[in-house]
């Protein structure tokens, strides 16, 4: 959690390995290995997934294509078996569950046309899909009605687990009603500067950010 | 100008039998003769000099003539022979071809026009299509030689009031092939023509493409896309004209340029000044995947009447960084990502081909052209 422009976005970013952004001291380790040193796709296929603030638009690609293509390039990384389209096209269905969306979704290009809540939704999930080790969601909150974040709530407490781990980043409390933090870490001015259980977050609801901010400076 | 097509024009016409096709090869030899291969100080030619790749020897096959009725020749003969001397050749030593949809009739099954031009060797077919009133039909005319070779070749369409024509072209002819084609058009009251021009092949290409509205409440979606890689060269030239009120037009060409290949589109769309209610939309965008690759857009409206609603467009640009990230962040290597994001960007005019095997060899084809398979 953090207020506007405390990095919270940037480090998102930086841990899904970002064009713009340099990292010029650090480095970030991921089960032995170094974030920094890998590029994004590899990242990816080691098990870090971002799902976006803002999800981009792909013109003139299916989401089942999108997906499949990304699935059969983890498994082939994990030397596991891929799927074809029929095959896929079951798993995709029955992980589509997950945050309720249907099948009229497969066949349209990604993300285009999609509602702020659909695409949270399709962010949610290519994590199903993914079933990353460490998934980093970047204010999948935001936009959101109250009817979209609760599926979109859901669906990460289904996916979650004990073999996983989620950066959950928001600005609100309100996020986490619905999905109860094991730790909850303050960023500010691109510190981390309070640390506690999910009884911070209330507090901080409650006192506001300035309560935390003094103590980046 | 004495050329290589000379001599073989000589034995050629002396087996001509048929009196008035006779006549109508020698005069458009003449034209060719006069004006020989169009050269860059043409305007129309400005950016494609193709006679260093034609003026060599081949070998010439042409001459056969199958289902031409007398009523087709006045058709034949409007043929715009001479609108350059590759038009002018191939009218010379045209392998006629006349089709015809019968009146009323509905051909569910698409009509196949397959050629393939052997090594050194050029070819000359001329097709005539004549969709009758109220007919409907899908023709797919395609294009695949395999070595260095010369395909020379023209397509004359007619479509009769309240008729329906698909038109799919596909050329794919091999990097080394030079291929020039002419597709005419004319429209009659009520009717509807739908073109997707797939560009895929040749050493050097050029589709001259004229659509033409002859009566009211003609409909034609003239759309295509050029894919380039290595030395290829490309070059549409069309011309949307619409000489009677309320027609439609849309047009939506793609280019995909890759290495050094290297695409021109030249798009004019005339509203003459009685074409009022004219409808006419018009757009080319490109794809540069290279530094070395390079594309020459020229959209050009001309408009002689208030009473219309037209706009045109051209854009080339990169593949945009944001895409290719989120295809990253999912684990796609780098080269299947710019493949995918390339697939999509020619997608919307792949996607217009209801033939599911001509979609599905183009899919391919598209998806593996940066290397990486799928």
């Amino acid at each position: 959690m953090g207020p506007n422009g405390s990095g919270k976005s940037t480090l998102s970013k930086v841990l899904a390995g970002h064009p713009t952004y340099e990292v010029i001291s650090g480095e970030v380790l991921f089960e032995g290995k170094n974030l920094l040193e890998l590029e994004p796709d590899e990242r990816a296929r080691e098990g870090v997934f971002m799902a976006f603030q803002y999800p981009v638009e792909i013109p003139g690609v299916s989401n089942s294509q999108f997906l499949r293509l990304a699935y059969n390039e983890k498994m082939k990384h994990i030397g596991e078996e891929e799927l074809d389209p029929l095959e896929f096209n079951d798993y995709l269905k029955e992980k589509a569950k997950v945050v309720e969306m249907s099948s009229e979704f497969f066949k349209r290009s990604v993300n285009e046309g999609f509602s702020g809540g659909e695409k949270k939704r399709n962010e949610i999930l290519q994590m199903a899909v993914l079933q990353p080790k460490l998934a980093v969601l970047d204010e999948t909150d935001s936009g959101l009605d109250i009817d979209a974040l609760r599926i979109v709530a859901e669906g990460v407490n289904t996916l979650r687990s004990p073999d996983n781990a989620i950066i959950l980043v928001t600005h609100y409390q309100r996020l986490l009603n619905y999905i109860q933090p094991d730790f909850v870490h303050v960023l500010a001015g691109g510190k981390i500067v309070k640390e506690g259980g999910k009884e911070l977050a209330v507090e901080l609801e409650e006192k506001g950010y300035d309560w935390v901010k003094g103590a980046a400076v | 100008m004495e050329t290589s097509f000379s001599e073989s024009f000589r034995e050629f016409i002396a087996k001509e039998t048929d009196p008035a096709i006779r006549t109508l090869r020698e005069n458009a030899f003449a034209e060719f003769t006069a004006a020989g291969f169009p050269t860059p100080k043409l305007e129309d030619w400005k950016y494609t000099n193709a006679a260093p790749l034609v003026s060599g020897q081949w070998s010439v096959t042409g001459g056969q003539i199958e289902d031409v009725a007398d009523p087709d020749l006045e058709l034949l003969r409007r043929f715009g022979s001479d609108r350059n001397g590759f038009a002018a050749l191939n009218s010379a030593f045209a392998d006629l071809k006349v089709i015809r949809i019968a009146k009323e009739t509905s051909i569910a099954e698409p009509i196949e026009l397959a050629f393939a031009a052997d090594e050194n060797t050029a070819i000359f077919p001329h097709i005539l299509v004549i969709a009758e009133t109220g007919s409907k039909a899908t023709i797919v005319e395609s294009y695949d030689s395999t070595a260095k070779s010369f395909t020379n070749t023209a397509i004359q369409i007619i479509v009769e009031d309240n008729a329906s024509l698909t038109h799919y072209r596909v050329q794919r002819d091999s990097p080394e092939a030079f291929h020039y084609g002419v597709t005419e058009v004319s429209l009659g009251s009520g009717s509807s023509y739908d073109s997707t021009n797939i560009n895929l092949g040749g050493r050097l290409s050029r589709h001259d493409i004229d659509v033409k509205f002859t009566a009211e409440g003609g409909e034609a979606w003239v759309d295509g896309l050029y894919m380039l890689n290595g030395e290829q060269h490309s070059d549409t030239h069309s011309i949307i004209d619409h000489t009677v009120p309320n027609c439609k037009s849309h047009q939506n060409y793609k280019g995909v340029l890759n290495d050094n290949s290297r695409g021109v589109f030249n798009g004019k769309v005339f509203v003459r000044e009685n074409a009022h209610g004219t409808d006419a939309q018009q757009s080319n965008k490109n794809l540069l995947l290279s530094n070395d690759a390079r594309v020459d857009t020229k959209p050009q409206l001309e408009i002689f009447n208030d009473d219309v609603k037209c706009a045109h467009g051209a854009t080339v640009g990169q593949l945009e960084e944001e895409e290719l990230f989120y295809l990253l962040t999912r684990g796609l290597p780098e080269v299947l990502a710019k493949n995918l994001l390339t697939y999509g960007f020619a997608e919307e005019i792949i996607n217009k081909i209801k033939i599911e095997s001509i979609k599905k060899d183009l899919d391919v084809a598209v998806l593996n052209r940066l290397g990486a398979e799928i």
